[in-house]
């Protein structure tokens, strides 16, 4: 698990299968946050203007796990929330996108040391959180997640996904120590 | 050179003197985020003390939300945007 270095940064110890597991995981993330609202592009450019001057505020995202990565920040009003959408989804998009990348382009291919900036731990902190919080959606874990995988047959398959979700955590967590000291 | 213009009075809005109420920025329990991160976000995103963000974690965590910052709508706005890079999930909302 991550140490802090001398520097302010942290490294940890990966084998290959945890390092393939991390680019596993982070991968599909990347691509959910890569995917538009948007309509495909518009044909002209009076189309374009078109769909601006037309196009109702911006929605949340259909995708639970989206909506989560990307929420709104005004729940009660949705004129505000989708203005405030307008102006900052893509560029959060962009951001989480950054983050992840930081994590693939230091994770060694083959397993071994990773050593991080401050800065670069803190990207890993942000694209595993957002890892987890895809898990967190699509397995609907509540604060008691390991109740809640001790009660699930032992043949069912979301047993192997709490058990990556619970490492993830791990992981997380020793990173976090990492940098608070 | 350039001449500063003449300085225009302008018409004031009959609002102007009710001193506008304060914006915050609330973050809401996750079942998902660590306890340990979301001190260690409130303490490198807003500079508080470990007691205070700690503090404010364990709001969020038994009250189900906490006001972690108020100022300016453009400040609390930003201050979202940067939590939800964070994963956080942040709202603004007008004081009440």
């Amino acid at each position: 698990m991550f140490r802090p270095t001398k520097d302010g940064g942290a490294s940890v110890w990966l084998s290959a299968g945890e390092a393939s597991l991390l680019r596993t995981l982070v991968v599909p993330v990347m691509e959910l946050l890569g995917e538009s609202t948007r309509p495909a592009m518009p044909v002209s450019v009076l189309d374009e203007l078109e769909s601006l001057l037309e196009a109702d505020e911006p929605q949340p995202p259909q995708d639970p796990v989206l909506a989560r990565l990307l929420p709104d920040a005004y729940p009660d009003d949705p004129e505000a929330a989708g203005e405030f959408r307008r102006y900052t989804e893509s560029s959060l998009r962009e951001a989480k996108k950054y983050f992840a990348q930081t994590l693939l382009d230091t994770l060694p291919q083959k397993g071994g040391r990773v050593k991080l900036t401050g800065e670069q731990a803190r990207d890993w902190l942000r694209a595993l959180n957002d890892v987890r919080l895809m898990f967190g959606v699509r397995l609907e874990v509540t604060e008691d997640f390991e109740e809640q995988l001790a009660a699930l047959d032992p043949g069912d398959p979301k047993v192997a996904a709490f058990e990556v979700y619970g490492w993830l955590g791990a992981v997380q967590e020793s990173l976090v120590q990492a940098l608070a000291r | 050179m350039s001449v500063a213009p003449a300085e225009v009075d302008l018409p004031r809005s009959a609002d102007e003197t009710v001193p506008d109420k304060p914006w915050v920025t609330i973050v809401w329990n996750d079942p998902v985020n660590l306890m340990s991160y979301v001190t260690y976000v409130f303490e490198h995103v807003f500079g508080y003390s470990r007691p205070k963000a700690e503090k404010l974690m364990l709001d969020v965590h038994h009250k189900g939300k906490a006001v972690v910052a108020v100022g300016t709508r453009e400040a609390m706005e930003h201050n979202v945007e940067v939590l939800h890079g964070y994963g956080l999930w942040a709202t603004v909302r007008q004081d009440k």
